[in-house]
């Protein structure tokens, strides 16, 4: 009887926030699930079980294909560097030099800011002519760029921003594990005469990758999630050189309030993050040591 | 069907949470009022006084302006309460978004508003350049309100160091192309250091890109709003002339060019002329530190601008009751005297003729006589691009213009390409 009625105040105690997990996260998502099933409906026209005919329509947008594509390289450009400076940072601000705590704050700074902002801030650093990379690159002779405005540079632009703002979150993730990291391992790498890069690849890296994994599956999902800064850059553009796939989700379902298709759309991405993290749990899971 | 129930119901909670209805007494009609502009704005201030004004004028009306953010946001949230069940009594929404309220079956047209004669004269007082993407299927759906087209402005000082007379501008497309080509300069290494012209195209590309059609002698679309002729030759015509002016010339930036920071490339001097809207004057009065000239858009074939800007629109969901309060508030927002105040405070051009005959507007024309030319304008002004599915419609015109900017395609390819895009969407509304 008693285990009975704790097994009920546990659940009590669950409920409001299953209540809003519920409404907020599970149900849109089935709702998504089903709509994407269905004709967007119009003012005259109810919407209508079509099956799979807005899935059919998607994969025969060249546009859909060319926001994977963006996408794809989006990550690849921004995983691997943001994490590799992430690590150096860390690195470099564990140590004990001067005014660390000025340097760990100035790293963790661009994380505080609004994407927003943010993009409006690069937005004059790219600015050809008078934008701060403008003013740096002319003394060396290098002419102005228009850098979001063609489409060989406009997507490396906007990959540079968002490696800028997320190296300092993850910094503070690694700072949080080095210092974990029981100080008498460095004491006896040193004794025995271990070089600083033979310590970070034999002892440092191996016990920071618990962490390197959290962060990379955020760092994936992140390069799969952030789109504030390419509507305040590009919108998109030029010619879809921008387009991000949730861009492009965004853009079919309150631009053209094509909501049939949009939820077609997020059901897929949403298929492909799933497949991804657990993938990398399937395959990282193995190699990590656990303390 | 039930899950549709529950969302609506959902909906129509997190609505009624927004907009809190006070218990309102019999003889009041509270008319919600979604207007686009950020919170805080000096606009803003602009809006709550006239609606105050109003209602000192009409005490048993209350309008409850709400700030939705820019005309991208403000027609996504009217849609998006359109849809849950408690939309603003009237908004103002951009001309262009008539078709796609219309499909919505979101608003109503002014003409069942009408009953005075007095009314049906203030239907006809607008600028008929503004009404033509305020009507269709032989109806009124949309009040013009603020209203804009794109001019050019000019900086006299760099035309006096270029030797050209610093009050003339250039008059067709042959002269802005031959200004332009005395304006830029290049330093010892080739490098730009100012440009002649700049015509911004990022965001809605098609607006300004209207300029050069229209002056090309083509129109882009028809008043039912279900065909584009975007393949016309004229439209190619057009697109390489723009196309040149950096490719072939050298005179323009090259790629695509910002439209926030255009006006600020002109206050720094980097660019002699720019092509911007009219609701950009009282920026650029205020903020460029040099003598500087307001023109209306050279000529090619003939001279042309498409019309921008808000309407006012009256729900569909509203009550009867609701309506007349909106119609009246609309109708007393764009009389002669409050037009000729809105275009003191903020540039926009007032929307009829009458308001120039105000002893307001008519001692601002005589000091400042640049903020006639957007005015003088209308005569040659056409409707902005607007269709059924009109944000599909013109990003795909808005690609293919940026394909052809960027040097991906040429124009007259990347036209057709838009016109099969565009045919492929509209298709189904014949």
């Amino acid at each position: 009887m008693r285990r009975f009625t704790a097994t009920v105040h546990g659940w009590l105690l669950l409920l409001p926030a299953m209540a809003f997990l519920a409404l907020f996260t599970h149900w849109p998502a089935l709702a998504t699930l089903i709509d994407s099933f269905y004709s967007t409906p119009r003012a005259r026209r109810r919407a209508v079980f079509i099956g799979f005919d807005n899935y059919h329509q998607l994969l025969n947008d060249p546009i859909l294909w060319q926001a994977l594509t963006n996408n794809l390289w989006f990550a690849l450009g921004t995983i691997p560097v943001s994490i590799g400076l992430a690590i150096l940072m860390a690195v470099w601000v564990n140590d004990r030099i001067a005014g660390r705590t000025l340097v760990r704050m100035a790293y963790f700074t661009p994380t505080v800011l609004p994407m927003i902002a943010v993009a409006n801030i690069w937005l004059f650093f790219y600015t050809p002519q008078y934008g701060l990379l403008a003013q740096v690159l002319a003394p060396f002779g290098i002419a102005s760029q228009n850098w979001l405005g063609s489409k060989d540079t406009a997507l490396i632009c906007v990959t540079i921003v968002a490696i800028w703002k997320e190296a300092g979150f993850f910094m503070i993730f690694y700072l949080a594990a080095l210092q974990q990291i029981p100080p008498s391992l460095g004491e006896a790498a040193s004794l025995e005469g271990a070089s600083r890069w033979y310590f970070f690849r034999r002892v440092q890296f191996p016990l920071l990758m618990p962490t390197t994994l959290f962060v990379l599956v955020n760092a994936v999902i992140n390069a799969f999630r952030t789109v504030d800064h390419i509507i305040v850059m590009t919108r998109g553009g030029p010619d879809n050189a921008t387009s991000l796939l949730l861009f492009r989700i965004y853009e079919l379902g309150f631009n053209f309030w094509d909501t049939g298709l949009a939820s077609a759309m997020t059901v897929l991405l949403l298929v492909g993050l799933a497949l991804v993290a657990f993938a990398q749990y399937a395959f990282l899971e193995r190699r990590i040591h656990y303390r | 069907m039930k899950r549709r129930e529950f969302l609506k119901g959902a909906a129509a909670a997190a609505g009624a949470a927004t907009i809190a209805k006070p218990a309102i007494a019999q003889s009041t009609t509270e008319v919600t009022f979604f207007y686009p502009v950020a919170v805080g704005g000096p606009i803003t201030k602009l809006i709550d006084t006239m609606a105050a004004d109003f209602e000192k004028e009409n005490p048993n009306i209350k309008i409850k302006p709400i700030y939705a953010g820019t005309y991208q946001e403000t027609i996504l949230k009217l849609i998006t309460a359109h849809k849950s069940g408690t939309p603003p009594v009237t908004s103002v929404a951009l001309s262009t978004d008539m078709f796609t309220l219309i499909d919505e079956d979101a608003i109503v047209p002014f003409d069942e508003m009408i009953s005075s004669d007095d009314d049906k004269t203030w239907l006809k007082s607008f600028f008929p350049a503004f009404m033509e993407n305020s009507q269709t299927e032989g109806k009124t759906w949309g009040a013009p309100f603020q209203r804009s087209t794109v001019v050019l402005y000019w900086n006299k000082d760099l035309f006096k160091e270029a030797g050209l007379d610093p009050d003339k501008a250039p008059q067709n497309w042959a002269e802005q192309l031959a200004f332009a080509q005395k304006l830029t300069k290049r330093d010892t290494s080739g490098n730009t250091t100012q440009w002649g012209i700049q015509v911004p195209s990022t965001g809605f590309p098609y607006w300004l890109f209207q300029g050069f059609s229209t002056q090309a002698g083509a129109i882009l679309m028809n008043q039912q709003g279900n065909r584009t002729f975007f393949d016309k030759p004229e439209v190619a015509e057009a697109l390489a002339y723009w196309v040149d002016l950096s490719r072939k010339h050298k005179v323009h930036p090259p790629g695509i060019v910002d439209w926030g920071t255009t006006p600020k490339d002109f206050f720094e001097k980097k660019t002699a002329m720019m092509w911007t809207t009219t609701g950009n004057l009282t920026n650029v009065r205020k903020n460029a530190p040099f003598p500087f000239g307001v023109a209306m858009l050279p000529a090619g074939k003939r001279r042309g601008s498409p019309t921008g800007g808000g309407n006012f629109y009256l729900s569909k969901k509203a009550t009867k009751a609701q309506q007349q309060a909106a119609f009246k508030f609309a109708r007393w927002a764009t009389s002669p005297e409050r037009a000729a105040q809105w275009c003191l405070d903020t540039g926009y051009i007032a929307v009829r003729k009458d308001a120039f005959d105000t002893p307001a507007l008519k001692k601002y024309v005589a000091d400042f006589p640049q903020a006639a030319v957007a005015r003088d304008q209308l005569e040659f002004a056409v409707a902005e691009l607007s269709t059924h599915e009109n944000q599909r419609v013109t990003k795909a015109l808005n690609d293919g213009l940026q394909a052809a900017l960027t040097g991906t395609k040429e124009p007259a390819p990347a036209m057709k390409e838009s016109q099969a895009e565009a045919e492929r969407i509209l298709a189904r509304y014949r």
